[in-house]
């Protein structure tokens, strides 16, 4: 069997969250009613023109700063020729030989180690109108006739083209989620795959691997999230592999991914080969960015996720993945402001309560991000009090969902359901007492080396005390007494 | 010499369903039209910018803010065929 | 005596604004004259009679202004609630949904809308005769073209039936039918006039253009239309001086070439010829300076166009499909059968050979030689310009090689009908400013005069227009208008 290299470039198309369409004043928004955010402009109406949207440019710049790429000086938009009836003006506004960001990277970890691919192109262009299939079975090929929806047509979409520089399915997961991450921190899009704001297709080849030269591509469409692009991937360099050693020949072609069946199809479109007749647009001048205006985006960049969770794990001494997860998670500025409040605390146990506690707790009650925000101080004052060994963890845990919930006092709840342990030597001395006089038997078995059963005497001490003994306490003052 | 051109594969990219007799007419005069417009190819231009437009401005922009479009009626009001809302047309076999 | 309509805007202006006369009276009497002639002219596709009255009837007029006065569009011309074909079958049914922005300005300012004109299918010819629905005649000779593309705008004008027009000019639309029909046409430079709403053939050749009476409501009415238009991204932010200002500063001391080539070149009627040179002495004789000018590139402009205007009309138009508004073919089985149909039953011929033209020129193999190399020699052809306006203020040559031509003489020859724009391509290439004036007629027809200007120096090419147009005193009317009962 031969050794076969896999060889993928990803082409993502990113719909802008900008208010506005990218040639248009129509909202730019998802799930409106069909053809409700339609005018003149967007519906290709004759004699309309597109005025470009200021915002989606620049958001187009940030993406390839943040990417590293080269931003053109001087950028066209052409016209890209074919027909199909989601698109109203028969051609698509999007740029052809003179994109406005070239030659960036993209850095990303798999399986702990680092790799590099490359971001050949980032150009602007606007989205298609929504076709839907009708008929008897929803297969396209047995429709009757089809409807159009306009709503999404002119929305600003940027395509992102890497290099060839994806050799496993894993490394496209990577280099999707990574670039997801990015994206979502820029503020850029909504970047959701199911409603269609971050969509992706895969050339996939195989080459015999310690050779340069590339093989026949495929183009694979129609995958709905990240996890179904690795497993098409996978499929699809299988599939190829098969062919391969059976003596095929691949075919240069576009096929579907079926997700329910787990393969690609062909689509066996007519023998047709598209010529898109690009030209640049008349209806629209150059793009010229100045290097003030690329540098006042430069200057804008929020931190991006790769730095963040660097920083975050240096920082503040945490694990990689715990750094990581705080980093790229919703609770990055709620753990930054916990921080900043939390006087003393150790990082790492601000970091623990929000991954773990806190997330759950927004899990279940759908606490919004500025809900927690505006509750911060609540947040930190648990943890101070489990710090403090005031309560018990679990008893922290109770208490900030309580607090969180109903908005209440810490304190208030600690008292209300008397969950304040108990740390005062006299006062746990006297259960002590009391208890090893109630168990001299276990008392003995201690001293005679049977160390073990402490577990037991510090249980009958909590039970003693309905629960608020410190147990940590409980148990130094027992062994204080037995050795006595 | 008049320039030869595929008028069906045109054709076809213009999408234009044409007649016999159009195909035929139509082939010889865009020989002829061509050959004629062939003449710009004796200017010697390689070192020339291409003009796109006449009087060239750059970074022409609107502000990302949302202006009234049309209704929904107006917007559905010229379509040949509609149906829930939306523009209906015949079944489409090929996919882009 | 003439009638009001025969009369230009300023002067009906004048009487509107000092009561003698109203607005409703100057709309009954185009009304009146589109009645009485359209039937033989065919220069309108739909007449707005009800709109034009109730305009007309809230109408007030200001020297200088374009209230109150009767008007036509060209039918590539967007208007809102009224019918708006482009002159073809596939647009029959449209009824746009807004205002193009020309209209739009001249509604708010209180002008009265007469109708639609007719023009060449999606304004491509240069007779008219390539509207899907009828020819227009010349009002001069009815057996002879209006000229085209907005012959319909031009055939109203010279007729009476309206004061003045707008039309569209892309290699000549406007300039070619003013001259055949023996009023002005102006056609201002590129993005002067927004472009919104205006059906696109060529965008980056196409211009709003007026047709007026005279070269003094040229004036005004390009004053009326001109501005910067955030809807058209190609629409020029240069504030908007008043056109009618300097109209009586004469032309001493004006540099004026003569491009001879054009002038002495085959296919030049010696009748225009004779007419063209003789306006050039005028000039002189009116204190300008004229001596010959070459545009040694301007040979190849005509090539070059038609190159251009087909590749970005074989785009522009693919959005007749059949599927958002316009003519549709029934019972296709799918829809590429559908969309092939439509345009193939909705188009004439000569919008096919150029959508057909322009689809080749921009196909896989082709672009360099073709497109490419044509917006190269549009530089060339500009820089041309520049050269000559080193040495002179305008260049003057003949709108058109000839008069106006008879109905069916060039439309089985698509190349020799082409040439009819042979003189004012260059100047869409160029984006530059250019009129066409009356200068006289010959063999009883009238012969337009061309005077091409710097980009935005309208007032340039105005100023000498009127100063050409007051001294030569051309009053001739054609002879249908003296036919009709007093």
């Amino acid at each position: 069997m031969t050794d076969w290299e896999t060889v993928v470039g990803l082409e993502c198309h990113v719909e802008l969250s900008t208010a506005t369409k990218m040639f248009c004043g129509c909202a730019n928004v998802f799930g409106a009613p069909p053809n409700t955010n339609v005018c003149p402009v967007c519906l290709g109406h004759p004699g309309t023109l597109p005025v470009a949207n200021r915002r989606a440019v620049e958001h187009t710049i940030t993406i390839g700063l943040a990417l590293g790429c080269s931003i053109a000086e001087r950028s066209l938009f052409h016209r890209k020729n074919y027909f199909y009836p989601d698109m109203p003006k028969n051609f698509q506004i999007s740029q052809y030989d003179l994109p406005l960001c070239t030659a960036g990277t993209l850095e990303v970890q798999v399986e702990g180690e680092a790799r590099s691919i490359g971001v050949h192109r980032v150009h602007l262009e606007e989205d298609t109108g929504k076709t839907t299939h009708a008929g008897s079975t929803g297969r396209i090929a047995e429709a009757e006739y089809a409807l159009e929806d306009y709503n999404r047509a002119g929305v600003p979409l940027v395509e992102i083209v890497s290099e060839p520089d994806v050799r496993a399915p894993e490394e496209a997961r990577a280099y999707l989620t990574e670039l997801r991450q990015i994206l979502e921190t820029l503020g850029v899009s909504d970047v959701r795959m199911e409603e269609g704001s971050l969509r992706c297709d895969a050339n996939v080849s195989l080459r015999e691997r310690g050779t340069d030269e590339l093989g026949t591509k495929v183009e694979i469409k129609n995958m709905n999230s990240i996890r179904s692009v690795e497993r098409a991937i996978r499929y699809e360099a299988e599939r190829q592999a098969k062919a391969l050693e059976a003596g095929e020949t691949i075919v240069q072609e576009t096929r579907h991914w079926d997700e329910n069946e787990g393969v690609t199809k062909s689509l066996r479109s007519k023998e047709y080969a598209f010529d898109y007749r690009y030209f640049p647009e008349p209806d629209l001048q150059p793009l010229e960015p100045s290097t003030e205006w690329v540098e006042d985006l430069r200057k804008a960049l929020p931190e991006l996720p790769a730095v963040r969770r660097a920083r975050f794990a240096k920082t503040y001494d945490l694990p990689a993945d715990v750094a990581a997860q705080l980093a790229d998670g919703e609770l990055a500025s709620l753990f930054e402001a916990a921080i900043v409040r939390a006087d003393g605390l150790a990082p790492r146990m601000i970091a623990n309560w929000l991954t773990q506690n806190v997330a759950g707790i927004r899990n279940e009650t759908g606490l919004s991000l500025e809900d927690l925000h505006a509750q911060l101080d609540t947040i930190v004052e648990v943890i101070k009090l489990v710090d403090a060994e005031s309560i018990s963890s679990l008893a922290g845990k109770e208490v900030l969902e309580e607090a969180l919930k109903a908005k209440r006092q810490p304190l208030e709840i600690v008292e209300e359901r008397g969950l304040k342990q108990v740390s005062d030597s006299a006062e746990l001395l006297r259960v002590i007492d009391a208890v090893l006089s109630e168990n001299p038997a276990q008392a003995e078995q201690f001293r005679g080396g049977k160390e073990g059963v402490i577990g037991f005497l510090v249980g009958r001490v909590m039970k003693a005390t309905g629960g608020s003994a410190n147990p940590k306490e409980a148990q130094r003052l027992l062994r204080e007494r037995l050795r006595a | 010499m008049p320039v030869e051109i595929d008028v069906d594969h045109v054709a076809r990219l213009a999408r234009l369903a044409l007649t016999d007799d159009e195909r035929e007419r139509f082939r010889a005069q865009l020989g002829l039209i061509l050959e004629h417009a062939e003449r710009v190819t004796e200017v010697a231009a390689e070192d020339v910018p291409p003009t796109a437009h006449p009087l060239p401005r750059a970074n022409v922009f609107r502000e990302d803010v949302p202006e009234p479009g049309l209704s929904h009626e107006l917007a559905l009001s010229t379509a040949p065929q509609a149906e829930d809302g939306r523009f209906r047309v015949p079944r489409i076999t090929e996919v882009e | 005596m003439a009638d009001l309509c025969d009369l230009p805007a300023h002067a009906l202006t004048e009487r509107i604004a000092s009561g003698e006369i109203t607005a409703s009276e100057v709309a009954e009497s185009c009304l009146a004259r589109i009645e009485a002639v359209d039937e033989r002219l065919g220069a309108f596709l739909t007449v707005t009679a009800d709109l034009a009255r109730e305009q007309a009837a809230s109408a007030g007029a200001s020297a200088g202004g374009v209230g109150g006065i009767p008007l036509a569009l060209k039918d590539v011309l967007a208007t809102k609630g009224i019918r708006t074909t482009c002159g073809s079958r596939i647009l029959e049914p449209y009824v746009p949904p807004y205002d193009c922005t020309a209209w739009e300005r001249l509604q708010a300012a209180g002008s009265v809308l007469l109708g639609k004109t007719n023009c060449d299918e999606f304004a491509m010819g240069s007779s008219t005769e390539n509207s899907a629905f009828h020819p227009t005649r010349n009002p001069w000779d009815l057996d002879r073209v209006p000229g085209g593309s907005s012959g319909g705008s031009a055939a109203a004008v010279a007729s009476g039936e309206a004061v003045w027009a707008l039309g569209t000019d892309t290699g000549g639309s406007v300039r070619q039918p003013a001259s055949l029909c023996g009023i002005v046409g102006l056609k201002p430079t590129y993005g002067l006039v927004s472009r919104y709403g205006l059906i696109a053939f060529a965008s980056s050749l196409d211009h709003v253009s007026t047709f007026t009476r005279d070269v003094r409501d040229a004036a005004t009415l390009l004053s009326g239309i001109a501005g910067h238009d955030p809807r058209d991204s190609t629409s020029l932010p240069e504030p908007v001086p008043d056109y009618s200002a300097g109209l009586d500063d004469g032309v001493r001391g004006l540099r004026v070439g003569v491009v001879e080539s054009w002038l002495s070149g085959e296919g030049v009627e010696p009748g225009v010829a004779a007419s063209v040179r003789e306006g050039a002495e005028r000039f002189a004789r009116l204190g300008a300076e004229v001596d010959t000018v070459e545009l040694p590139n301007a040979e190849y402009a005509l090539s070059a166009y038609y190159l251009i205007a087909p590749a970005e009309c074989s785009s522009n138009l693919a959005r007749y499909d059949g599927v958002r508004y316009g003519h549709r073919a029934p019972d296709a089985a799918d829809v590429v059968e559908m969309n092939m149909r439509t345009r193939g039953e909705g188009f004439g011929d000569e919008v096919k050979r150029r959508i057909m033209l322009g689809t080749y020129a921009l196909s896989a193999g082709y672009y360099d030689a073709y497109y490419g190399q044509a917006q190269k020699v549009r530089t060339l052809v500009i820089r041309d310009f520049a050269a000559a306006y080193e040495r002179f203020d305008l260049l003057l040559s003949p709108t058109s090689p000839t008069v106006a031509f008879k109905l069916g003489e060039k439309t089985e020859n698509p190349l020799a009908m082409y040439l009819a724009d042979v003189f004012t391509i260059p100047a869409d290439l160029a984006g530059i400013p250019a009129i066409s004036i009356p200068s006289g007629l010959s063999d009883g027809l009238p012969v337009g005069l061309q005077l091409m200007g710097r980009a935005l120096d309208e007032a340039t090419v105005l100023r000498a227009a009127w100063a050409f147009e007051q001294d030569l005193g051309f009053s001739d009317r054609p002879p249908l208008l003296q036919e009709l009962p007093a």
